[in-house]
């Protein structure tokens, strides 16, 4: 591996990020699956860091999911996107931020749309005007959650409490990086570092002391791919993606998995439980998984945030290892226990996955 | 009085024309932007079909050229297009009145780190056709022996992702040749070929790839490599698909060849710029016509020769320098007898 090749290649896909001043959109499926994380990210850049950055209740789902499954066509999820960007203008602001990385794709495929058939971009604004009486308008600047987490990153750095570093070795922790597809597979331009060697995750391990592991199949799918898992009798197809990823990253003993999509740490922790229980096979030390981590919930870790908080019990695979090899302090009997302390009932115990 | 006539490009399609028009009676001036005469050939080992030595090649176009002026670590400062000749400024200083100017600019070759799912510059493996000629060359192949070896047809050819729809022409003959010999140094090693057609249009090339797959055993595996990462042992795990069986494939290599298409050279973009020369699609410049005036340029006096209108073998290289002596003799004496 030669780094400094992959520095230049980095050089090249630099993105412009504007420093303040976001209009704020969530992801269906990270309130789901991750609430915390985008809580994280709000309560980070608000109010550690001091930044602008707005959301309102009126803005709704970008219509992604359904728009990869086929259940609405394009036209319609244009005319959704047009009405978050509208909503954007109307609260006065330009630069836009979305939580979710299929989001991102969407907008970023839309605006390219757009641009080069400027006919049914009129189309659509004729369409936002008679179902919301919406004035259209496109983001100046459309950037993903990631992105601003990454520009932050040194900021981040130093306000940490913690660094990605085993606390008993010294050693620098051993991270996996994944991206979702969307963020830059299908516009490299749009993402920090391009395509095959992207940078805006691994850009935050280096500034958080952690180290990157490149292995073969980093540039796999994580195993969700829409159909491969919307589909029921597809599932196979994704558990066996996430099945090749694990036994590509098993030889360079991987601490932590760190992710910017919405659908890869789930399906990375999830299918590591389907895997332990139907093979008998588990990746990390002892019997443990590999912890597989949001963006925001590593940026809250280095910042010295609860990791209950964060929402790390809501993880399948057991975060605690990594809690420990970090030296962050955390109370086991608090897991479960919700807002003001409410009892949430603990979960059943896997056989083969501790 | 002699005629001038100005060559730009020191590669073997400039040596080649310049020995012709030398031998012609013109006074030529040849100019070349690297240190030594002979471009791309200067810095090739062997040369496909018979495998003949490209230094011996380039000896025997060198010592054509004796009695030619040439200029080398000089380029095109400015050129002015006169009445009925061209006024050109060179960077050494010296301005040469020429009556016609014979471009030979050649090619570049595609910078391979451009494909970056191959990993040029990322992974050590990962090497150029240019990169194993210098190492056939200075014999630097790796000592160890590898136990698999592959070689990537159309890298920045016939891919529309990297602007060049065009197939670069001396690929899949560089690659078989390459291939061959890599086999003889290393005979326990597997040699793939991951090509999309095989175009072995020349005499003797199909004799080659017969050769390649009944003496040598390379295997020839049609269908694009889609990406190249490094194992933990320091191998390439090469991607590819099996397009005659329908299969993806993986497979472990120590080597990696790139073969790296023709792109239009910089240097030829420097003067076309400057004369305002008209370029189709693909950025190789456009001849007058493409059948019956290849040599010609729209321009009065200004001659093409070589990969600068379009890839090129060397033989179609060396015959369009020759092609290209006597257009310009022909056009000098029917623009220069009218008095």
């Amino acid at each position: 591996m030669i780094y400094e090749g992959k520095k230049k290649i980095w050089a090249d896909y630099q993105k412009e990020i504007p420093e303040d001043h976001y209009f704020y959109v969530r992801s269906c499926i990270r309130q789901s699956f991750f609430p915390a994380s985008e809580a994280t990210f709000l309560d980070i850049t608000r109010n550690k860091l001091g930044k602008d950055i707005f959301e309102t209740k009126h803005h709704t789902t970008c219509g992604g999911i359904a728009y990869h499954s086929d259940a609405i066509p394009q036209e319609t999820s244009m005319t959704i996107i047009a009405r978050q960007f509208a909503l954007m203008k109307k609260y006065g602001y330009e630069n836009y931020v979305c939580s979710c990385i299929t989001s991102f794709g969407l907008y970023c495929e839309t605006l390219e749309t757009w641009r080069e058939y400027p006919e049914l971009q009129q189309k659509i604004a004729d369409n936002l005007w008679k179902s919301c009486r919406l004035e259209f308008a496109k983001p100046k600047f459309l950037v993903h959650a990631s992105d601003l987490i990454f520009k932050y990153r040194m900021q981040i750095a130093a306000k940490s409490k913690f660094k990605l570093v085993n606390q008993k070795t010294g050693e620098p922790l051993r991270v996996v990086e994944h991206i979702g597809c969307h963020y830059s597979k299908m516009f490299p331009s749009k993402g920090v570092g391009g395509a095959e060697y992207p940078y805006v995750l691994v850009g935050m391990i280096e500034a958080w002391g952690g180290q990157i592991i490149d292995y073969p199949e980093r540039r796999h799918c994580c195993g969700f791919g829409f159909r491969q898992y919307l589909i029921k009798g597809n599932r196979g197809y994704s558990v066996s993606n996430t099945h090749k990823k694990f036994e590509s990253m098993e030889p360079y003993k991987p601490d932590m998995i760190i992710t910017n999509c919405p659908g890869c740490p789930y399906f990375l922790d999830r299918w590591q439980y389907v895997i332990a229980e139907t093979q008998g096979k588990t990746y990390g030390e002892n019997g443990h998984g590999i912890p597989v981590f949001t963006y925001e919930e590593v940026a809250g870790l280095v910042m010295g945030y609860d990791p209950w908080d964060l929402g790390l019990q809501t993880h399948q695979v057991s975060v605690e290892p990594l809690l420990d090899k970090m030296g962050i302090p955390y109370d086991p009997a608090k897991k479960y226990l919700g807002r003001n302390g409410k009892d949430l009932g603990q979960p059943g115990k896997p056989h083969c996955l501790k | 009085m002699k005629n001038n006539i100005l060559v730009i490009g020191g590669g073997p399609a400039g040596l080649e024309a310049s020995a012709n028009l030398k031998r012609l009676g013109y006074n030529v001036i040849l100019i070349e932007k690297d240190k030594q005469l002979g471009g791309h050939l200067a810095k090739w080992d062997r040369l496909f079909p018979d495998g003949v030595s490209a230094r011996q090649t380039l000896n025997a176009l060198l010592e054509e050229v004796s009695g030619v002026n040439c200029f080398t670590e000089t380029q095109l400062q400015s050129i002015n297009v006169l009445d009925k000749s061209y006024n050109a400024i060179l960077s050494n200083g010296i301005t040469v009145l020429a009556d016609a100017v014979l471009l030979a600019s050649g090619f570049d070759l595609f910078k391979a780190e451009k494909k970056e799912e191959y990993g040029y510059g990322i992974y050590e493996g990962v090497i150029t056709n240019a990169d194993l000629e210098e190492a056939f060359r200075e014999k630097k192949l790796p000592s160890k022996q590898p136990q698999a070896i592959g070689f990537v047809h159309c890298v920045g050819s016939r891919d529309e992702k990297a602007g060049n729809p065009a197939c670069s022409k001396v690929c899949c003959a560089t690659a078989v040749k390459q291939a061959c010999e890599v086999k003889e140094v290393y005979p326990d090693a597997d040699v793939y070929c991951f090509y999309m057609d095989l175009r072995m249009f020349g005499r003797h090339y199909e004799d080659l790839y017969l050769k390649a797959q009944k003496e040598f055993g390379i295997r020839f595996i049609r269908g694009r490599v889609s990406e190249v990462a490094e194992t933990a042992d320091g191998r390439l795990q090469v991607k590819a698909e099996d397009t005659l069986s329908s299969k993806p494939l993986r497979v472990s290599l120590d080597m990696l060849v790139l073969m790296a298409g023709m792109r239009p050279s910089e240097s030829g973009k420097t003067v076309g710029r400057q004369l305002n020369l008209t370029t189709e699609e693909d950025g190789f410049f456009s001849s007058a016509d493409n059948l019956l005036e290849i040599q010609r340029s729209k321009l009065p006096g200004f001659f093409y020769a070589g990969a600068c209108t379009g890839a090129k073998t060397l033989p179609d290289t060396l015959h369009e320098a020759r092609s290209a002596a006597i257009e310009i003799d022909r056009y000098i004496k029917e623009k220069f007898s009218e008095k």
